[in-house]
C-alpha cells in the first residue's frame, strides 16, 4: 500500500511519462480510472514502486508532488539517467494499466476487450509468395 | 507407504505425456507424479482485460519471477541466458509457441558430417514412424514440400501468412533465400476435438481457444482415459534405490509438505533437462555417490539451450500488431553447415509477428524508442502495429563446462536443494548469432523496415533445456543407452530433452516427444527381458 503522499507523487511520475494528449483525444496516465488501476496493481512489485518513490522524495529533500513543474522534470530526468530495475517495474505497471485503458484503447483502433472468446482476423496472404522457394532444390543433407 | 505400481513417471510435461499414453495399452499400473496443478484454460490471461499484465507476472516463463507454489527457483545468475519453463500438467507446452520443427538427418550426424560433438546413437529414420504418431496426436499445421526436410505431411494448412508474414516473404524472396510455411502445434482448423485457432495473439500464457497443442489437452486426456493415474501437487525429492543397485520408488512430498515413499517397479524421468539432474543429483547414497546414474560424471553436465538472437524492424505501413498467433514463416537458407561463415552448424530463422498494445509500450521504453512526455502519442503510434521480425535459434554444441549441480544454499519450498545453472556462451554461438543478426538485418531491409533493433543471446532464452543425461552407446560418456534405459539403473529410463547428444538448430518438443515415444515402443517390445 502506498501512503497518500506516494500516490500523490506517483501520478504525478505518470502524468509526467503520458501526459494527455487532445490531439489523439488520449488521458494522461495519471487519470484518476488509471492511476487506481495502477495503485491495484502493485502486487509483487510494491517494494520497487516504494523505493523509485522514496528516492524521488529524497532527491526532492520533501515531496515530489510538491515541487514545482520544471523542478520535477529535472529530477525525473535524473531518476531516469540512473535507470535499474526499480524503475522499470515502475515504468511497466503504469503502462501495462495505460495500454488497457478502454479510452486508450479504442484510440488506437480496437475494441476494449479481452483476445478471447471473440479472436481477431489475420489474413491468409498470397501463398503463390511461395513459389520461387518451390522451385528450389533440397537443401537438407543426406546423413547416410 | 503407497501400494507399489509398476511404472512411475516423474513430471507430466510434454514427454512424460507421451511416454505414459504410449506405455497405457501395456495395461500396467502407470503412475504419474507432477509438482504442478491441472491447468483451466477459461481463467488463462487471454481471457480477461489484464492478459498482457499476467504474462509479466503468474504466467512469466522465468520460474523465479512466476514463482507460484508450484514452481522451485532455479539460480540461473551465473548464465548469460536465463532459464524459462513451466511446472504444471503440460510442462513447458502450456506457455511453449508451438513451433514444430523436426530434426534433420544431419543433426544426428554431428560428429560425422562436421568434426565436431558427438553422434547420436539412433538416427532420423529410427525416429520417423514416432514423428508421425506423434503429429498425429498433437495436431500440426504446416505445408508439404519444404525443400529444407525431408518429405512429410503435416495434417492441417498452414497458418495464415498475414500481413507480417507477407512482408517478410516478399524481403526473403529478394534476397532468393529459403522461407517455408512453420510447422506449428496449433490446429488451423477443428482438430479432434480442439477449435481451430483464433489469433488471439497470445499463444505463450497458455491458449484459452484449445487450438495450441499443450499435452495437458492433447495426451493427457487420452492416457487418464486408458488407465494411467496423473497424481498433482507431488514433488518428488529422490529416487530411492535397493540392495540390487535398481531403484525401489521416490520420495515425494504432496501440496500439505507431508513426505510419501511411493514404490515403483520402474521409474522414468521426464522433468525437462534441469528438473531430470536435479532429481539425480538429488539422490546420491552410499552406493551412488555423485548422484544416481552418474558413474559416467555426466549428469547434469553439457547443458545445451539454444542461444536465440532477435532482429526486430518497423515499418511504414500497418502489419498484424496484436493480432496473431505468434508462429508464422521459418528460413533454413543458413542450417546446415557451410564453414565460410566462420561456423560449424547452423540456426533456423522464426518470424514472428507484433506485439499487444502494452509490450508495444514497455518493449519501446525499453529500447529507447519511447520518450516520456509530449512526444510519447506520436512515437507510439509509429511503433504499434508497426513492428515484425524474427528470431534466429542457433544450435548449441555440448560443452561438459555448461552444467547444472546443486545450488548449496538454495532450496525450494519443501527444502529440497535447487538447481544451479553454470554457462557460457560459446565463440561459435556467438559467430553464429553475429551471423544471424547480420542477415536478418538484410531481411528486414530488403522488406522495407526503417528502423532495426537486435539483442543477441536474448537473455530470458532459456526455454529449449537439453543435454543433462545424454543417451550413448558407451557408459563411460553417456548417462542412459540407445533406448532411454540408465546404464547404472537398469530401471530407470529419461525421456525428456536430457538425453540430447545435440541440440540441432530448430526447437525441440517434436524431437522430445518422438524420442518418448520410440522408448516407450522399446519398453513395450523389451518387456521380458527389460532389465537384462
Ligand atoms: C515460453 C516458452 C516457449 C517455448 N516455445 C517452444 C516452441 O515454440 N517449440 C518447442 O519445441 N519448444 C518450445 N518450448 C520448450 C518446450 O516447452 C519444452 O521443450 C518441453 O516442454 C520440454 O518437455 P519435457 O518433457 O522435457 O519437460 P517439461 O515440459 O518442462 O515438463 C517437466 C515437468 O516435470 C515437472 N517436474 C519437475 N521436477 C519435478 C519434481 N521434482 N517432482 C514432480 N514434478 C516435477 C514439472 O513441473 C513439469 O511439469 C518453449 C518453452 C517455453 C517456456
Amino acid at each position: 500500500m502506498l501512503s497518500a503522499d506516494q500516490s500523490r507523487s506517483l501520478r504525478c511520475l505518470a502524468e509526467m511519462m503520458i501526459p494527455a494528449s487532445a490531439e489523439y483525444g488520449m488521458p494522461s496516465a495519471g487519470d484518476d480510472v488509471i492511476l487506481g488501476d495502477i495503485l491495484q496493481s502493485l502486487g509483487r512489485d510494491t517494494d520497487h514502486v516504494i523505493a523509485v518513490l522514496q528516492t524521488l522524495d529524497a532527491m526532492s529533500a520533501g515531496r515530489f508532488a510538491d515541487l514545482d513543474p520544471g523542478r520535477r522534470e529535472a529530477l525525473a530526468a535524473r531518476l531516469r539517467e540512473t535507470g535499474g530495475e526499480a524503475l522499470m517495474c515502475l515504468t511497466r505497471i503504469i503502462l501495462q494499466c495505460y495500454y488497457r485503458d478502454d479510452r486508450v484503447m479504442r484510440s488506437l483502433g480496437m475494441e476494449a476487450r479481452p483476445p478471447f472468446p471473440k479472436g481477431f482476423e489475420v489474413e491468409q496472404g498470397d501463398w503463390s509468395l511461395l513459389d520461387p522457394v518451390r522451385a528450389r532444390p533440397k537443401l537438407y543433407r543426406d546423413a547416410g | 507407504m503407497k501400494d507399489p505400481v509398476d511404472v512411475l513417471i516423474i513430471g507430466a510435461g510434454a514427454s512424460s505425456a507421451a511416454v505414459a499414453w504410449s506405455l497405457a495399452e501395456t495395461k500396467m499400473h502407470i503412475l504419474c507424479l507432477e509438482q504442478g496443478d491441472w491447468m483451466k484454460p477459461s481463467e488463462y490471461p487471454s481471457t480477461a482485460r489484464d492478459w498482457e499484465a499476467r504474462q509479466l507476472n503468474d504466467f512469466h516463463h522465468s520460474p523465479n519471477r512466476r514463482a507460484r507454489d508450484t514452481d522451485y527457483p532455479i539460480n540461473d545468475a551465473d548464465s548469460p541466458i536465463k532459464i524459462a519453463n513451466f511446472n504444471g500438467v503440460g510442462g513447458g507446452t502450456v506457455l511453449y509457441a508451438g513451433h514444430f520443427p523436426r530434426f534433420h538427418p544431419s543433426d544426428f550426424r554431428v560428429r560425422t558430417l562436421d568434426g565436431v560433438a558427438d553422434d547420436w546413437p539412433i538416427d532420423h529414420a529410427t525416429l520417423e514412424p514416432f514423428y508421425a504418431e506423434n503429429d498425429r496426436m498433437m495436431g500440426v499445421s504446416g505445408l508439404a514440400g519444404d525443400p529444407a526436410y525431408p518429405p512429410h505431411e503435416p495434417m492441417m494448412p498452414p497458418l495464415p501468412l498475414g500481413k507480417a508474414g507477407a512482408t517478410l516473404a516478399r524481403g526473403l524472396n529478394k534476397l532468393g533465400w529459403h522461407w517455408w510455411p512453420s510447422d506449428s502445434a496449433i490446429a488451423s482448423v477443428d482438430y479432434e476435438g480442439r477449435a481451430k485457432c483464433i489469433n488471439l495473439g497470445h499463444c505463450t500464457s497458455g491458449c484459452a481457444q484449445g487450438a495450441k497443442a499443450s499435452t495437458d489437452i492433447t495426451y493427457w486426456p487420452a492416457a487418464i482415459r486408458a488407465g494411467v493415474e496423473l497424481r498433482t501437487r507431488c514433488r518428488v525429492r529422490e529416487i530411492t534405490t535397493n540392495e540390487h543397485g535398481m531403484a525401489s520408488g521416490v520420495i515425494y512430498y504432496d501440496a500439505n509438505g507431508i513426505e510419501h515413499f511411493q514404490p515403483a517397479e520402474v521409474v522414468i524421468l521426464a522433468c525437462n533437462a534441469i528438473g531430470t539432474a536435479r532429481i539425480l543429483l538429488n539422490s546420491a547414497s552410499a552406493r551412488f555417490p555423485n548422484g544416481l546414474a552418474n558413474s559416467s560424471g555426466l549428469v547434469g553436465k553439457n547443458l545445451m539451450f539454444h542461444p536465440y538472437a532477435r532482429i526486430v524492424g518497423y515499418f511504414d505501413e500497418t502489419l498484424d500488431g496484436y493480432r496473431g498467433p505468434g508462429n508464422c514463416i521459418w528460413s533454413q537458407e543458413f542450417y546446415e553447415t557451410d564453414r565460410s561463415r566462420g561456423f560449424v552448424r547452423g540456426y533456423t530463422f522464426e518470424f514472428s509477428r507484433g506485439q499487444g498494445p502494452v509490450m508495444a509500450a514497455v518493449h519501446g521504453m525499453q529500447i529507447g524508442r519511447l520518450p516520456w512526455g509530449t512526444e510519447h502519442h506520436r512515437a507510439y503510434r509509429r511503433l504499434f502495429c508497426h513492428r515484425t521480425g524474427m528470431v534466429a535459434i542457433c544450435e548449441d554444441l555440448p560443452d561438459e563446462h555448461n552444467m547444472v549441480t546443486l545450488d548449496p544454499v538454495l532450496k525450494d519450498t519443501n527444502g529440497i536443494p535447487a538447481p544451479k545453472i553454470t554457462y557460457r556462451l560459446s565463440e561459435n554461438s556467438r559467430r553464429m548469432l553475429d551471423h544471424a543478426v547480420a542477415r536478418a538485418s538484410e531481411i528486414l531491409r530488403a522488406a522495407g523496415a526503417q528502423d532495426l533493433w537486435s539483442e543477441a543471446p536474448i537473455p530470458d532464452g532459456g526455454w529449449h533445456l537439453m543435454g543433462t543425461a545424454r543417451m550413448g552407446i558407451d557408459p563411460a560418456r553417456s548417462v542412459v543407452n540407445e533406448w532411454g534405459r540408465g546404464h547404472d539403473v537398469k530401471n530407470l529410463f529419461i525421456v525428456d530433452g536430457s538425453i540430447f547428444v545435440t541440440s540441432a538448430g530448430v526447437n525441440p518438443t517434436r524431437t522430445i516427444q518422438a524420442l518418448a515415444l520410440y522408448i516407450a515402443d522399446n519398453i513395450k517390445q523389451r518387456l521380458a527381458t527389460l532389465f537384462d
